[in-house]
Parts: structure tokens; C-alpha cells; sequence
């Protein structure tokens, strides 16, 4: 009986946390296109609803309506599957960020630990789309893009140990409350080098300027989604869309102080305290979703070797240096 | 709460999730196939390659590179698995895990810095 209550409540939790996701993603599709287009001197869209505001609702009905076009050269197993393992494992990372004091579908005590390795499950979809294709594109397209997020994987992870040693737990909603005592309630003063790391390497994890090699459209045309279309396609654009939010919720948690008010920021404005606490988490998430359309609006994209460099040269070694010193301050302090 | 308590309310919504994940992904397949056309055609199912007709198998040979840096992933991922436990005890255990994880990153730097010297990380032709 008790099982069943949990199993309720988990559902309940699931559905309402999931379906104000999926609308974040919707619109964050719809942000994305604005303000590519305002930082390009247009309007983005504009036709469907004042200031285009249902465009997201009228794609989702397209690709909906769309044919699913299955060649006939592609392993038809693998092929079809490959896009539910990518939504799947980049759905499932949010079982555990919290969005505020104890709004969470489950707290367990790994978190961060589930956070990386569910999100890892995510590479195999992209393997498997541009393995089973059949197509040269897709082929080169997944090689490449197998190779640079298991290279930024280890920066990633790396940069993520500086906030375990200062935290001292897995657990999220424990490294949240753990940075209260620290410069403006954040670990992002002691933690910068390993912020910046964390920043770089989550722009390259989830295939983003200056980073998105793997779609590169104009050598590889989209890169290992080349042969996928319609509701199958969207799958995956909806994946690569949920990551970037998994990856800006962790970088708010980790490194901004997650839900809470910088107490600087209180101390000027004392009403400032009676907004809750999800506002200040959804508003730190913004800025890094609105971080990853900036620089897709500004930056051109780095060379393939120029890639590689950067990951194994530059951010690894940076990585390893935050934790000699984080450990040896923490060490002595 | 005993440990078996615990596992249950706490991964037991986990796995919830992941199934509802799994769920929704199947759900949308299951309703686009309800609506879309398929109307399929021999041309249409040969693989995009710029209009051009397709030569040749894609699964042949490609670049060694690629194998080297899996091999590099799975040496550094394996020493990230290490620092994450020794990140969350080593105040516990005192200096002698401080020195002993320093020594850990010496023996992977030579590593690295063999690789480097092979020129594994360098993309470059020339």
C-alpha cells in the first residue's frame, strides 16, 4: 500500500515536473530564434501568433504531421531506436535536479554521480544514428561527435570534483545549501577555474557553437541526423535541447548557489527575500540558456584538430590544476 | 529507516522516471505514426548525399585516430571514477590521502605527457 502511494506521488511529481519542461523546451526553441535574429539585425519569427509567440506550438504539429523516412540502406533496428535512447537519457537526468528546497521528483545521495553517467547514455543515441545511417554524412557526423563528447566528458567530470571537495557530497541539493557560507552564497568565486572548464566543456557536450563540428552544415550537412526526419528528428532536437537545460541547471546548482538569493543582494533590497526560491533557480538557468544563444549568435566554429586541442591540451590540464589547489586550501582551511 | 526503506523511496522513483521517460518517447512515435503520410519510393530511401548516387559501403575503415582517443577516454575517465570517492572522504582520512592521490595524478601525468609526445592529441597533417 505504501509502495503504491510513492509510486502515485512519483507520477503526479513526474507529470507536472515534465510538462513545465517540455514547455521550457518548446520556448526555449522559440527564444533561441529571436534572439538569433535580433543579434542579426531581424525579428526571427513573427507570422504565427503576436510576435510568432505560437511558432513552437505550430512545429511541434508539423513534425508531427511530417513522414518518418526510413532508408532502405540503414540497419532498421538500430536506426529506429536511436533517437528514443537520446530522449531518454537526456529526459531522465531530471529525475533528480532539484528546482528548489526539496522540489525534487527523487533526492538521492549521488546525484551529481546520476546526473553524468545518465547523461553519458546519451552518446550511444548519437553513435547509433550515425553508425546504423548508412550514410557517409551521418557516419562522419557521429564519428565525430562520439570522439569530442567523450573528450570533453573528462573536462566535464573534472571540473566538477573542485564542488565535491569544497561540498563534500553528491548530493544536489546538499551542494546548494553547502555554498551559503561562501562570497556572494555561490561557489563561483573559489570555484572560477573550474567554472569556466565546466562552461567550456558544456557547450562541447551538448554539440553547440563554438562546438556543434558533428551537425557542421556546411561540410557534413547535419551531421549524424542527416537520413533521420520527422517525428524521429525531433526526438533528437528535443534531446539536444533538454541537455542544454540538464547541463544549465547543474552549472546553477554547482557553481551559482542554485535556489538561493545572493545575501549582497538582500542586504540592499530586503523585499527581495519573499521571492521564492524556484524564481532566482529558473532565472540563473535562463542566463545560461541565454549564455548558449549568445555565443551561437556571435562565435564561428572551431577547426577539428583546433577541438581536440583545446580538450585534451588546455581544458584537462586546467581541470587537474583547480584540484591540486582546491584540495590543498580545503586541505589547510 | 532501514537501508532497504531507503533504497525503495528513493530509487524506486528513479527507475518511475526513467520508464516514464521511456514512455513519452514511444508515446510521440506512437502518435505521429497515427497521423503522417507514407508514401515511399526508391529514391527516396537511398541515403542523402548531396543529389549525387551513392558509392559504396559507409561501414569500411576510417581514421585510427578515433580508437586512440577512446583509449585515452577510458584511461582518464577511470582516474575521474577514482577522484570522485577520494573528493568526497579524503578530509576524513587525513594527509596520507592528499599525498597518496597527488602521487595517483603524477603517475596519470606521465601518461599524459607520453601522449603528448606521441602526438595523440594533435590533429594536425603536418
Amino acid at each position: 500500500m505504501d509502495t503504491l502511494y510513492l509510486i502515485a506521488v512519483t507520477i503526479i511529481k513526474t507529470a507536472i515536473y515534465f510538462g513545465l519542461l517540455m514547455l521550457h523546451v518548446a520556448y526555449a526553441t522559440y527564444a533561441e530564434r529571436k534572439v538569433i535574429g535580433h543579434i542579426q539585425l531581424r525579428l526571427g519569427p513573427m507570422v504565427v501568433g503576436p510576435h510568432g509567440i505560437l511558432q513552437p506550438i505550430a512545429d511541434i504539429i508539423k513534425l508531427i504531421f511530417k513522414e518518418d523516412i526510413i532508408p532502405s540502406a540503414v540497419d532498421r533496428r538500430i536506426f529506429t531506436i536511436a533517437p528514443l535512447i537520446s530522449l531518454t537519457a537526456a529526459l531522465s537526468t531530471f529525475a533528480v535536479i532539484p528546482v528548489s528546497e526539496g522540489w525534487v521528483i527523487s533526492d538521492i545521495n549521488v546525484g551529481i554521480l546520476y546526473v553524468l553517467g545518465i547523461a553519458g547514455i546519451g552518446i550511444y543515441g548519437i553513435i547509433f544514428a550515425g553508425w546504423s545511417s548508412n550514410s557517409k554524412y551521418a557516419f562522419l557526423g557521429g564519428l565525430r561527435s562520439a570522439a569530442q563528447m567523450i573528450s570533453y566528458e573528462v573536462a566535464l567530470a573534472m571540473s566538477l570534483v573542485g564542488v565535491i571537495l569544497m561540498a563534500e557530497s553528491f548530493n544536489l541539493t546538499e551542494i546548494v545549501n553547502k555554498q551559503a557560507q561562501y562570497p556572494m552564497g555561490m561557489f563561483l568565486l573559489p570555484q572560477i577555474i573550474g567554472y569556466f572548464v565546466f562552461v567550456v566543456a558544456m557547450l562541447a557536450e551538448t554539440n553547440r557553437v563554438p562546438f556543434d563540428l558533428p551537425e557542421a552544415e556546411t561540410e557534413l550537412v547535419a551531421g549524424y541526423f542527416v537520413e533521420y526526419s520527422g517525428i524521429r528528428f525531433s526526438l533528437f532536437y528535443l534531446a539536444e535541447y533538454l541537455a542544454m537545460f540538464c547541463m544549465s541547471a547543474l552549472a546553477t546548482i554547482c557553481f551559482w548557489g542554485g535556489w538561493t538569493v545572493p545575501p549582497f543582494l538582500v542586504e540592499i533590497f530586503p523585499f527581495i527575500g519573499i521571492i521564492p526560491g524556484v524564481v532566482w533557480f529558473l532565472l540563473k538557468v535562463y542566463f545560461h540558456m541565454f549564455l548558449f544563444f549568445w555565443l551561437r549568435g556571435t562565435l564561428p566554429r572551431y577547426r577539428y584538430d583546433q577541438l581536440m586541442s583545446i580538450g585534451w591540451k588546455v581544458l584537462i590540464p586546467l581541470a587537474l590544476i583547480n584540484i591540486v589547489i582546491t584540495s590543498i586550501i580545503k586541505y589547510y582551511s | 529507516m532501514g537501508s532497504e526503506i531507503l533504497l525503495r523511496d528513493k530509487y524506486l522513483p528513479v527507475l518511475l522516471v526513467i520508464a516514464i521517460s521511456i514512455a513519452i518517447g514511444v508515446a510521440m512515435l506512437l502518435v505521429s505514426k497515427f497521423f503522417r503520410p507514407k508514401r515511399p519510393y526508391t529514391l527516396k530511401l537511398t541515403a542523402y548525399e548531396c543529389g549525387i548516387p551513392s558509392t559504396g559501403d559507409t561501414w569500411e575503415r576510417f581514421n585510427v585516430k578515433f580508437y586512440i582517443v577512446a583509449i585515452a577516454f577510458v584511461i582518464f575517465d577511470v582516474e575521474t571514477v577514482f577522484l570522485y570517492p577520494w573528493a568526497l572522504v579524503y578530509k576524513k582520512i587525513g594527509f596520507y590521502a592528499l599525498l597518496e592521490m597527488y602521487l595517483f595524478i603524477f603517475i596519470l601525468l606521465i601518461g599524459y605527457f607520453y601522449a603528448l609526445g606521441k602526438n595523440i592529441f594533435n590533429w594536425r597533417k603536418d
